[in-house]
């Protein structure tokens, strides 16, 4: 099983989280016109086989965002922080 | 090639079936080829064979990293449909259905193909109107759809759950008679066999690592039996499109998430089509062998693990239990995973790519075994012509940019959700 070492609630199994997607795509600024950047943001994506930074929610716990890196070839996990503290 | 008969069946039966000859050869790879075919599963050697058969391209190589049908095309729970409903599929997946229907006959080679049909229930009265708007689609478009009343449903597939207590009961359903099965395996040793007897050069445990350019254009693929010379080069890669994509240069609207297959042990015969679960994501058949074959959604996360988590195992098993509560003590023999190309509008991609003498087969999501016939024949026009083929003219990378996407599930952007 996948656990997620929630650093609110402690090594949890992943069922608890909502996945939400890669967290290393910037998102343009809001009132951002130009629709390649949106393009870029919406579709386009790395798809490491390795090392991804990825969106969690733990929706059975705390309810915290967290980015998890985590390995896609092997689910080993590199670090978990809370989304709001890390850098977009 | 030797050509496969009763009466060759027959005969080699007369000398203990020892002089069967080998269904292709392993060679090694030439210093160059007119086309490289990137990955050995269907939609590869399908490709490959149409090269040869339609095109007259016979100086043609299939590079597969492992053995031959190893990934996705010997993975899958084996179902061909065309019932879709936007335009762009519905064509597509019809013309898909054609071919199979010729495939065993086409190929000298029995694919199995078994037209057992189809049936998606319906869990509300809602849900059954969507679905006969789906059969007007289909039959408009010459393609054979039923409406079936709850009473249709129960005498056809009288072991779904039609009691008091169903959690979604049963409403009514849609069928495509000439839905059915094939034999996976078959398929691709199939299109190997018959692309080899065109001459096509089929080489297994051969790694592309990376690819030689000339300038823009990529003119050969480095691998690990040495640097192959290509004319052009086709991926057909599904599950690993980004990996190689990223090596030539294409960023790519692709997630490669894990989805799960299941087999029970083996029952006597119970299941006579491919029943699917409206009210969930469920689908089911039962092999020749007696066990049943099922699926349901992704894991859910970016995963290039060919294994799959328990929190599905439970999930699909729960929803096989609703819709066919005589199964609950059934024992589940195994489950395996396989790595899909998810795009953001659950369609595939077939085209040109912006790098010169490159060209894209993936993005196959959930769908890419019943499109092995269809996907192989536009891929080959494709690459032969360097223009879309027009029934894949939907299928091209720009329309993400473009807005023209085909979203038939109306899931919104997001691969893990399709």
């Amino acid at each position: 099983m996948l656990r997620i070492p929630c650093p609110c609630c402690g090594p949890r199994d992943h069922d608890e989280f909502r996945y939400g997607g890669d967290a290393s795509v910037p998102r343009p600024a809001h009132d951002d016109p130009d629709p390649e950047a949106w393009y870029r943001a919406v579709f386009i994506r790395p798809n490491p086989r390795g090392p991804h930074r990825e969106f969690w929610q733990h929706v059975s716990g705390c309810r915290q965002w967290l980015v998890v890196e985590r390995n896609t070839s092997d689910h080993t996990i590199g670090s978990v922080q809370f989304a709001r503290k890390s850098p977009a | 090639m030797a050509r496969y008969s009763a009466l060759s069946l027959f005969l080699n039966g007369l000398s203990g079936n020892r002089n069967w000859p080998r269904a292709w050869r392993a060679p090694e790879p030439k210093p160059s080829y007119d086309v490289v075919i990137v990955g050995g599963g269907g939609h590869g050697l399908a490709t490959a064979f149409y090269l040869a058969e339609n095109h007259g391209i016979r100086n043609v190589a299939v590079l597969e990293k492992g053995y031959l049908g190893g990934g996705n095309v010997g993975r899958n729970t084996t179902i061909v449909r065309s019932n879709y409903l936007l335009d762009g599929n519905t064509q597509f997946y019809e013309f898909s259905m054609k071919l199979w229907e010729g495939m065993s006959a086409a190929l000298n080679f029995n694919v199995m193909f078994s037209q057992r049909g189809q049936i998606v229930t319906a869990h509300s009265a809602d849900q059954l109107d969507s679905f006969s708007h789906r059969a007007n689609v289909m039959r408009l478009s010459g393609i054979d759809a039923e409406i079936l009343t709850r009473d249709d449903v129960r005498r056809l597939v009288p072991y779904l759950d039609f009691s008091e207590t169903a959690r979604f009961p049963i409403h009514g359903a849609i069928l495509q008679g000439r839905a059915g099965t094939a034999r996976h395996d078959a398929v691709a040793w199939g299109y190997a066999r018959a692309a080899d007897g065109h001459g096509v050069d089929i080489i297994q445990n051969c790694e592309v690592t990376g690819f030689v350019r000339d300038g823009e254009r990529i003119v050969g693929v480095e691998t690990s039996k040495g640097r192959i010379g290509a004319g052009k080069v086709g991926l057909a890669v599904a599950g690993h499109t980004s990996v190689l994509g990223h090596k030539a240069g294409l960023e790519l609207p692709i997630e490669s998430h894990v989805l799960q297959a299941f087999v029970t042990e083996p029952l006597k015969p119970m299941v006579d089509h491919v029943v699917a679960y409206g009210a969930d994501h469920f689908y089911v058949s039962q092999s020749d062998k007696g066990g049943l074959v099922f699926g349901g959604s992704l894991d859910g996360y970016n995963s290039y693990a060919q294994r799959g988590n328990l929190g599905i195992v439970r999930e699909v098993a729960e929803a096989a239990v609703a819709l066919m509560p005589c199964i609950s003590r059934v024992r589940l023999l195994r489950h395996w995973g396989g790595v899909m190309d998810m795009t953001p509008d659950a369609s595939p991609i077939i085209c040109p790519t912006p790098v010169d003498g490159l060209y894209l087969n993936g993005g196959w999501c959930y769908g890419g075994f019943k499109a092995t016939p269809a996907s192989g024949w536009c891929f080959a026009h494709t690459i032969a012509t360097g223009k879309p083929h027009p029934l894949v003219a939907a299928y091209g990378l720009d329309r993400f940019r473009s807005g023209r996407t085909l979203d038939e599930a109306g899931a919104g952007p997001f691969a893990w959700l399709q």
